[in-house]
């Protein structure tokens, strides 16, 4: 088959591959429709993601249909139309029982490489996300290894097209999960955004649909800007704007209820302590995203929410914490749970709440991937988010 | 972002209250000059070794690890044996324990464990356990000089609760063990803590390089207990081995491509 594949820092190429097989009684085969080119793989895409290694399948955003079942899988068969969702759960562990898939005891096989990188306990595993994160071939090929094939792919039984159900695999639950945890106030809380890429923009009409008084997005590029007041948000350019007086002008003075970060830093995956060293030379040029959060906090008001879906890997500096203990600021934050999230939000998308395809500005086949991967890192051509398909 | 909190104070007491052996202070921190110089070559070592790795993830673990044990030679006050995390009694004795809480019954835990014949399954690093008596076992471990083994007695069964042993003296390597287990908070299940005390040949030293080279029993012991909570909980390991990548040559006909 295809397949996207990593071929070191800096290059993507497509290849023909062996066809993935079930490896397990609980794994199913899925052939895939339509997949999508995440933000978080450009960290991939540049190597600041450490444990990659050449010959590794990309892709984490996809759905298709299954084709193979193993002997254990109950709830689905061939021919299924599903949604899978990026992260790895068993569903049996103690946090997946709490709906906390995203943090699953059992799902990374290289749990150790994980704890001895991040100095802590890890998380689940990620699909086409490093070895630390368990090594799982992607989705950005025209076949995929689902493994725990009960628990991740939910069932697409309506007629709605891939392109308005693909991106609940991902950045729609990403954005919602990080507008639900401002717990806003319908009617009252204000909310800005940090970050108008495809997170952002989620998290800023989840926001809405949660019922935010006023959103105000925050970013340097037109077109994504653009893109959010079409949905009815306020914008500020930072490299226009002050954008702490901006926020203070926008919000009478009270700064906004919550601040989404859907900037993140480069995911560094440094570990603390001993790791530093090896990332201070990194983090020179991840400065400007550590502003992102520290604008974050300097511009939220007393009591609020720092939400912060945007990855971070590891140790920050000079973090206001004098800004935040002032305020009494409530931090939140984490990989997403992204399986509680689909059915509600199937749900939203059924009754004509919210059409995700409003995000995408570019589609193409696997063999345009390589290519689009650049459009989409330098933000060219008006590039917000790729869909690929792979039978083009 | 610490994650052991015996490390605040950078010693090694009773980790898990109200069960079980005594506090055991660690000897921490002095390292004879030899073991100061050896570390300190190793260091280096590890350090060149780092920088020289083409695969990122080897250049950091092993340039950070080797700079921690350069400094720490340097000094001379205080030994790896904190920084690895390996731990000693005052006589010596290593000490390794972890633990782990698995959604299962204690008493179906505990059964598991008292099949002593089957514990080769669970600590990976034992080769067999022959069953003597209802007290008496012979364990076996491969080594690097050929298979050790010695005669362990079990020292108290408590069904469900604890369960442990002692190897007879003179015998092969000097050790002990205990496996405890607690019911958790709420509806968790049970809370499995394994302690170990061993011998290690070659001393602290010895431990370090095996700590270092990866065979050192604290890592195989968050292994195994790892390796046991996902065989109870989800029924086996999760795996990525055979399957499909850039490394593998693409067979010539490819099977589901025809479904296209
Ligand atoms: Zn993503
Ligand atoms: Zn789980």
């Amino acid at each position: 088959m295809k397949a996207i594949i990593w071929q070191g820092v800096n290059k993507v190429g497509v290849e023909n591959v062996p066809d993935p097989a079930l490896l397990l009684p609980t794994d199913a085969i899925i052939k895939v429709t339509s997949t999508a080119i995440c933000g978080s793989d450009l960290h991939l895409l540049d190597g600041v993601i450490p444990s990659m290694e050449k010959g590794d399948i990309l892709g984490h955003e996809f759905m298709g249909e299954v084709v193979e079942v193993g002997r254990d899988v109950k709830k689905l068969s061939v021919g299924d139309r599903v949604v899978v969702p990026f992260n790895l759960a068993c569903g049996v562990c103690d946090p997946c029982r709490r709906g906390l898939f995203s943090a699953c005891d059992n799902s990374n096989p290289n749990h150790r490489m994980a704890e001895a990188l991040y100095g802590a306990v890890s998380g689940g595993g990620l699909f086409g996300y490093s070895h630390m994160y368990g090594g799982y071939a992607g989705g950005q090929a025209q076949y995929v290894r689902v493994p725990f094939a009960d628990v991740g792919p939910h069932k697409i039984e309506s007629g709605l097209r891939d392109e308005q159900v693909l991106f609940l695999t991902d950045i729609f639950p990403t954005g919602y999960q990080a507008a639900e945890n401002c717990s806003i106030v319908p009617g009252r809380d204000v909310v800005a955004v940090f970050g108008a890429g495809p997170v952002g923009q989620f998290a800023a009409r989840s926001a809405q649909m949660l019922g935010a008084a006023h959103v105000i997005v925050i970013d340097r590029v037109q077109g994504r800007l653009a893109m959010a007041e079409a949905a009815g948000c306020q914008t500020i350019n930072y490299e226009q704007d002050d954008v702490l007086v901006a926020l203070r002008e926008a919000t009478g003075g009270r700064g906004p209820d919550h601040v989404i970060d859907a900037v993140g830093m480069e995911a560094h995956g440094h570990g603390p302590g001993a790791l530093v060293d090896t990332a201070k030379q990194k983090l020179k040029l991840s400065f400007d995203r550590i502003t992102a959060l520290r604008w974050a906090i300097l511009s939220c008001g007393k009591g609020g929410t720092v939400s912060m879906p945007g990855v971070y890997g590891g140790l920050i500096d000079k973090l206001p914490m004098g800004a935040a203990f002032a305020k009494g600021l409530t931090f939140k934050m984490g990989q997403t749970h992204t399986h509680r999230h689909i059915a509600p939000l199937l749900g939203r998308i059924e009754a004509g709440e919210i059409d995700p395809s409003f995000v995408i500005t570019h589609r193409a086949s696997l063999d345009q991937a390589p290519e689009l991967y650049k459009t989409f890192r330098d933000k060219h051509d008006g590039c917000v988010k790729v869909v690929l398909n792979p039978w083009a | 972002m610490t994650d052991d909190p015996r490390d605040v104070q950078g010693n090694a007491g009773p980790e898990v209250e109200g069960a079980g052996e005594a506090s055991e202070p660690s000897t921490g921190a002095h390292m004879p000059t030899m073991e100061r110089s050896v570390m300190g070559t190793l260091g280096v070592a590890l350090m060149g070794a780092g920088l020289r790795s083409a695969r990122p993830i080897q250049k950091i673990v092993l340039g950070s690890v080797g700079a921690g044990l350069a400094a720490m030679a340097a000094t001379g006050r205080n030994p790896l044996a904190n920084a690895l995390k390996i731990r000693q009694s005052a006589d010596g004795d290593t000490l390794v324990s972890d633990a782990v809480t698995i959604g299962r019954p204690a008493a179906e835990l505990y059964a598991v464990w008292r099949d002593l014949a089957g514990l080769p399954r669970l600590m990976t690093h034992l080769e067999r356990v022959e069953v003597l008596s209802e007290t008496r076992s012979r364990w076996t471990v491969k080594a690097p000089t050929g298979d050790v083994s010695w005669e362990a007695e079990i020292t108290a069964d408590v069904p469900g609760e604890r369960l442990a042993w002692s190897s007879l003296p003179g015998e092969g390597i000097e050790n002990s063990g205990e496996v405890l287990f607690r019911p958790a908070p709420g509806d968790r299940g049970t809370e499995l803590i394994v302690r170990l005390r061993y011998r290690p040949p070659g001393g602290t030293t010895g431990a370090v390089i095996a700590r270092i080279a990866g065979e050192e029993p604290a890592q195989q012991l968050r292994d195994d207990l790892m390796r046991f909570k996902r065989e109870q909980e989800f029924g086996s390991e999760p795996t990525t081995e055979g399957q499909s990548s850039g490394r593998e040559p693409a067979t010539s006909s490819s099977p589901k491509a025809g479904q296209a």
